[in-house]
């Protein structure tokens, strides 16, 4: 797989929903961003993982790219063929290559209808095999691809359990044939020892069909799991984006800081000497969202100059690409967080950088003077 | 003896015309003052049932059959009367719940449901549970509290209204602290910061707490020992520590395998559990695990596995477990095992 072969390229993508206000004439009132100006690439036959926080528009992004939102603006190319400015009908049969996993199989199903109905619908609107019987043997083929037997053909969604279900829901995206899945949070509403069936699932089914994911969830233990690339969006807008492996073991940005050492691990050992950074507060509405670098306002080691005036924009430093003006120096350890400016570092030093500690006492006390 | 000792807790709902459920069956632990005790298990477990029988909480109706005891204190809280109960509850024993928006009244403002707590406990009216209430807040990093009391729940966010709910249950220093899924519907960071006030309630007034959940990564750090639950019964019971580096019940060790870790790697296949917690044997016939427990032996289908306590203080349900070197994500340090290596001898067995 070489690095030209990109199946899908968003540019400068901007979702922005309308804040209606008034009775008899809808007057907006101003934007929620959801998406902001995402660029992101994902190369053929590899997994894209987006995390992020609810509301930083992760699963916007997904609907946009799938153009079941309509961008507000942009570009969406997916294998050289630009889809905003697609006629609705080749849209449409576009839609065959790339097909979409939902968070919640209870409600993604519909209980009236039994699992050969919602497989065959696909296929019937996109005329995929001839008759019933054709259309029979590629729903088979798909159900033995997700591993579930025959006899689920006459069943109902009720019928099943959740990991099942969620299986039904993707035996519905794979039985079309697509190269591009997107799976919005596909294993967050399952139970623990469920999550890795469905995980494991997912990899065969990239190995085996040679699938191309973008996988949109908030577990970031799941996503480092089943990615190649992963972007940490925040507040609309992409902060950082880098290989798997790197990202978890080098993040360069301070949000993405935060949150690796905000993921309780089950280790008792890894959770007594961890360092975690708390973040004052709570995300900024994405309707106002801060001026100059929107993570400034919990940010650790936001700095008095730039920070609050500069957008940063992604740039690429040693494989990564990362949104903050002082990337490098955070990384060499020149910059230390400033102590009142959001939350406190808890636990022993211990790791590479040496960094300020205090009591845990004084949590409550930062968050509350900052927010 | 302990602050609080649940004694062979059963919840069982029947409904005419339908199977009759042991929601919990049997489950016995116990919390010290300023102990962390975690309720771990998968949906459909018994743990949420568990703590709102405790709490009396469960809906009154003919076919809700709760036996055991809870002792809080020396009282059985199972056997109090309404009025004895309010008055415990809130006061001595206050809970915490999931999902913070269907937990507060969305028509009254925070300020007032917060200030009830006060005024039926501790009979404080008027400016001076307003004053108290603001405190409140501000203890659990509220920011700008005299304002926010004004405010109703929808104009707070998830963090925000799950602070005001351990204000809430703090209000009267209740000594036992249920925490049913506190952070669950929460992002990663507000998580953490939720967690934090909890540990610092627990550090700073000797508060008990008993923690629900179904994150492993959650009790890693916050409990002091855990309880493992399985189709309404406790599978196995340990400290923190010895639970994560060497579990013993096959359920435990799955759990600990199937869950992908921040620090592990790309690709490598996580080891599910097969099958699904709807393929339960019951426990009268067997272990409820067999089915999907791949260290099963003939054993586990003839009786339920009578539950081996080892003198360290750890427990667990199984006829067959896992031995204690090797077959562990951690590595455990040869320390770390000191006379439980060589159980047998030592192990004492009882049947419930």
């Amino acid at each position: 797989m070489t690095d030209n072969d990109i199946l899908v390229e968003v540019r400068d993508l901007k979702v922005h929903f309308p804040i209606k206000r008034g009775v008899l004439f809808d007057r907006t009132i101003g934007h929620v961003k959801a998406v902001d100006g995402v660029d992101l690439r994902i190369p053929r036959g590899q997994t894209y993982g987006l995390v992020g926080e609810s509301g930083c528009g992760k699963s916007t992004l997904g609907r946009a790219l799938l153009q079941l939102t309509p961008p507000t603006g942009g570009e969406v190319v997916f294998d050289d063929v630009e889809l905003t400015t697609l006629p609705p009908a080749r849209l449409r049969a576009m839609r065959r290559r790339m097909q979409m996993i939902f968070q919640d199989p209870m409600s993604s199903l519909d209980p009236r209808q039994n699992v050969e109905s919602i497989l065959t619908e696909g296929l019937q609107t996109h005329g995929i095999g001839g008759n019933r019987d054709e259309r029979r043997a590629i729903i088979g083929e798909a159900l033995d691809k997700v591993g579930l037997p025959r006899w689920a053909l006459s069943r109902y969604p009720h019928e099943f359990s959740g990991g099942q279900r969620q299986r039904i829901g993707i035996a519905r995206a794979v039985v079309l044939g697509p190269e591009l899945i997107v799976a919005d949070e596909p294993v967050s509403a399952l139970d623990v020892s469920i999550q890795a069936q469905v995980v494991n699932l997912l990899d065969e089914l990239q190995e085996s069909l040679g699938l191309t994911y973008l996988v949109i969830a908030h577990d970031l233990a799941v996503v480092r799991h089943i990615s190649d690339i992963v972007g940490v969006m925040y507040l609309g807008a992409l902060v950082e984006e880098a290989p798997s492996d790197r990202l978890y073991t080098e993040p360069l940005h301070p949000y993405t800081r935060a949150l690796m050492s905000a993921v309780p691990v089950p280790d008792p050992d890894v959770e007594d000497r961890r360092e975690r950074i708390l973040l004052a507060g709570d995300l900024p509405s994405p309707a106002n969202p801060p001026a100059g670098c929107r993570f400034h306002t919990r940010c650790p080691w936001a700095q008095p100059t730039r920070c609050a005036d500069e957008r940063p924009v992604l740039r690429e430093i040693g494989g990564s690409r990362v949104a903050c003006h002082w990337a490098e120096r955070i990384a060499s350890g020149e910059l230390r967080p400033n102590q009142e400016g959001a939350g406190a570092i808890r636990g022993s030093a211990g790791g590479e950088a040496p960094e300020p500690v205090s009591i845990p006492t004084s949590t409550a006390k930062a968050d509350s003077a900052d927010g | 003896m302990a602050l609080l000792e649940v004694d062979d807790l059963s919840v069982t709902f029947a409904r005419r015309g339908q199977r009759t459920v042991r929601a919990v069956d049997g489950v016995s632990f116990s919390v010290d003052a300023g102990e962390v005790v975690g309720l771990v298990g998968e949906s459909g477990c018994g743990k949420s049932v568990t703590s709102m029988a405790i709490m009396g909480l469960l809906p009154r109706h003919p076919g809700t059959r709760i036996g055991g005891k809870a002792a809080f204190d020396g009282t059985d809280l199972l056997g109090l009367d309404d009025r004895a109960r309010r008055d415990i509850r809130g006061r001595d024993v206050a809970m915490i719940f999931q999902d913070p928006l269907s937990s507060l009244n969305p028509v009254i403002p925070i300020g007032l449901q917060v200030t009830e707590v006060l005024a039926r406990h501790r009979g404080m009216k008027g400016d001076a549970a307003r004053k108290e209430a603001a405190g409140l807040l501000d203890r659990v990093g509220i920011p700008d509290p005299t304002r926010r009391l004004k405010e109703y729940p929808h104009q707070l966010s998830g963090g925000m209204r799950q602070r005001a709910l351990i204000a809430m249950a703090v209000a009267c220093r209740p000594r036992l602290l249920i925490a049913d899924e506190p952070t669950t519907a929460l992002d990663v960071t507000i998580q953490a910061q939720i967690l934090e006030l909890l540990k610092e309630l627990v550090h700073d007034s000797g508060t008990a707490l008993v923690m629900i959940t179904h994150d492993l990564g959650v009790v890693a750090g916050m409990c002091d020992s855990i309880n493992v639950l399985y189709a309404g019964r406790v599978v196995e019971t340990a400290r923190r520590r010895p639970l994560f580096r060497e579990p013993r019940h096959p359920y435990t060790s799955g759990l600990l395998g199937s869950v992908p870790r921040l620090d592990s790697g790309r690709g490598e296949p996580l080891n599910p559990i097969p099958g699904s917690v709807r393929d339960v044997l019951s426990w009268s016939e067997g272990c409820a695990f067999a089915p999907r427990c791949s260290r099963r032996v003939d054993a586990c289908l003839d009786e339920t596995p009578p539950v081996v306590r080892t003198h360290d203080g750890r427990s667990y349900r199984c006829v067959d477990p896992v031995p204690l070197p090797g077959a562990v994500p951690a590595q455990a340090g040869p320390a770390d095992q000191p006379e439980a290596s060589s159980p047998e001898p030592n192990e004492e067995k009882t049947r419930d």
